[in-house]
């Protein structure tokens, strides 16, 4: 994640994401989606490898997959705002998780909006507006 | 299907209910065509078309034309136009009128998304006075799906925020359907907005969105002076952001796209 990068068009990158997702089919996947909104994408396989990023670089986004290996989405989340300047970052759940109580959860927790996964390049497109970083 | 076969059933289409149907485009017509001709035991489309070309089988034609009404549509569509429509329009409404109710009409409301994102708005934060929602499409099969209220998660993805998600709907195995506390909210109604409009009486509210662009230049000035009709003096119509209302007698709001507001005076004639 390097703000100096350009997108397609030219134009430096303004907002940039960290994407947190056990799966490398899904970062791709999502990178792909938020480069095309200009976004500046880095890519975290876990939750503490997530944390280490934040700390180097506090993103504006955090796409965070629930459920993963050694530290779960919600974890995640209640470590992140501890860290310094760990409370700016919006936070975008993306999971299978489509149970509505799991969902309330993590809205409960302080995320800003959640998609289920397998999403599109429109439901991001909205879940982005939603949360206010479009 | 031979180009023919097109060409006819688009012509039924364009007599019955108005619908803009480009016989070039064999694969939408086939694709809209595919599941009546199975789901009514054909063999093929081509059978399917063959019989409602040579025997008066009005069930069957009216499947067909149902079949290829456009059902585009997604929660909180434009979303400012609801968040206008709740914050100055529906109140502003109310206060005007003396018993406080204020009616609302999707029509061409396909699977619903639109009549229950306002329903949604109204258990958020109730408008003052009385909100009565009223909603119709042209296809008894997507009146049936709107009136159960059940969506994939694509569908509540799309337009619809997570908050609004957990409050409004119930999980339903792989989907989700809205909780029948909002559902029953909502009047539901075939109509064929090419028939005479006058017997639903005068709405506050008339929105027809992404519906006028679909049909042929005849039908679109004729439903259009249909709808004017029905909009009660300084009511308002609304229908898709670059849609513009082609009867006399209404001003475009400027702060959003597609929303026109009845100047004054007596409803028109339909």
């Amino acid at each position: 994640m390097t703000r100096d990068k350009r997108t397609r068009d030219g134009e430096a990158f303004v907002k940039t994401c960290l994407v947190v997702d056990d799966s490398r089919v899904v970062r791709k996947v999502a990178r792909r989606l938020l480069e095309d909104r200009d976004f500046a994408v880095a890519e975290a396989a876990d939750g503490m490898e997530g944390l280490a990023w934040c700390r180097a670089m506090m993103p504006d986004l955090v796409l965070l997959e629930a459920s993963m290996p050694l530290m779960s989405g919600l974890e995640f989340l209640r470590r992140l705002r501890l860290e310094p300047g760990g409370r700016a970052p919006k936070v975008i759940f993306c999971s299978t998780e489509a149970n509505l109580d799991r969902i309330r959860e993590a809205l409960d927790a302080g995320a800003a909006e959640y998609i289920i996964k397998p999403f599109d390049g429109d439901i991001v497109a909205d879940k982005l507006a939603l949360a206010g970083v479009a | 299907m031979t180009p023919e076969d097109h060409a006819f059933m688009a012509g039924v289409c364009a007599e019955r209910a108005g619908l803009a149907i480009d016989p070039a485009k064999a694969y939408l017509i086939e694709s809209r065509l595919g599941p009546v001709a199975r789901r009514e035991g054909f063999g093929s489309i081509a059978e399917l078309v063959e019989v409602v070309r040579s025997r008066p089988d009005e069930r069957l034609t009216t499947a067909c034309v149902e079949a290829m009404a456009p059902s585009e549509t997604r929660f909180f569509r434009d979303r400012a136009v609801f968040e206008h429509l709740w914050r100055e329009v529906v109140p502003d409404l109310a206060r005007r009128r003396p018993d406080g109710v204020v009616r609302i009409w999707s029509a061409g409301c396909a699977a619903g998304q639109e009549i229950y994102s306002l329903a949604m708005l109204q258990a958020e934060s109730p408008a003052p006075g009385k909100v009565e929602l009223f909603a119709s499409d042209l296809s008894e099969r997507l009146l049936d799906r709107a009136r159960l209220g059940v969506y994939t998660s694509f569908e509540v993805q799309r337009g619809l925020a997570a908050r609004q998600l957990v409050r409004h709907f119930e999980n339903r195995d792989e989907h989700f359907q809205v909780a029948k506390r909002v559902r029953q909210d909502v009047r539901w109604r075939r109509v064929n907005l090419l028939d005479d409009l006058a017997p639903m009486g005068a709405f506050d509210v008339v929105l027809c969105r992404y519906v006028l662009g679909g049909l042929t230049p005849a039908a679109r000035a004729s439903v259009s002076a249909k709808l004017a009709g029905v909009v009660a003096a300084d009511g308002v119509l609304v229908l898709g952001e670059d849609e513009t209302v082609a009867a006399d007698g209404f001003a475009a709001l400027a702060d959003v796209g597609g929303v026109f507001r009845r100047k004054g005076g007596a409803r028109a004639a339909a």
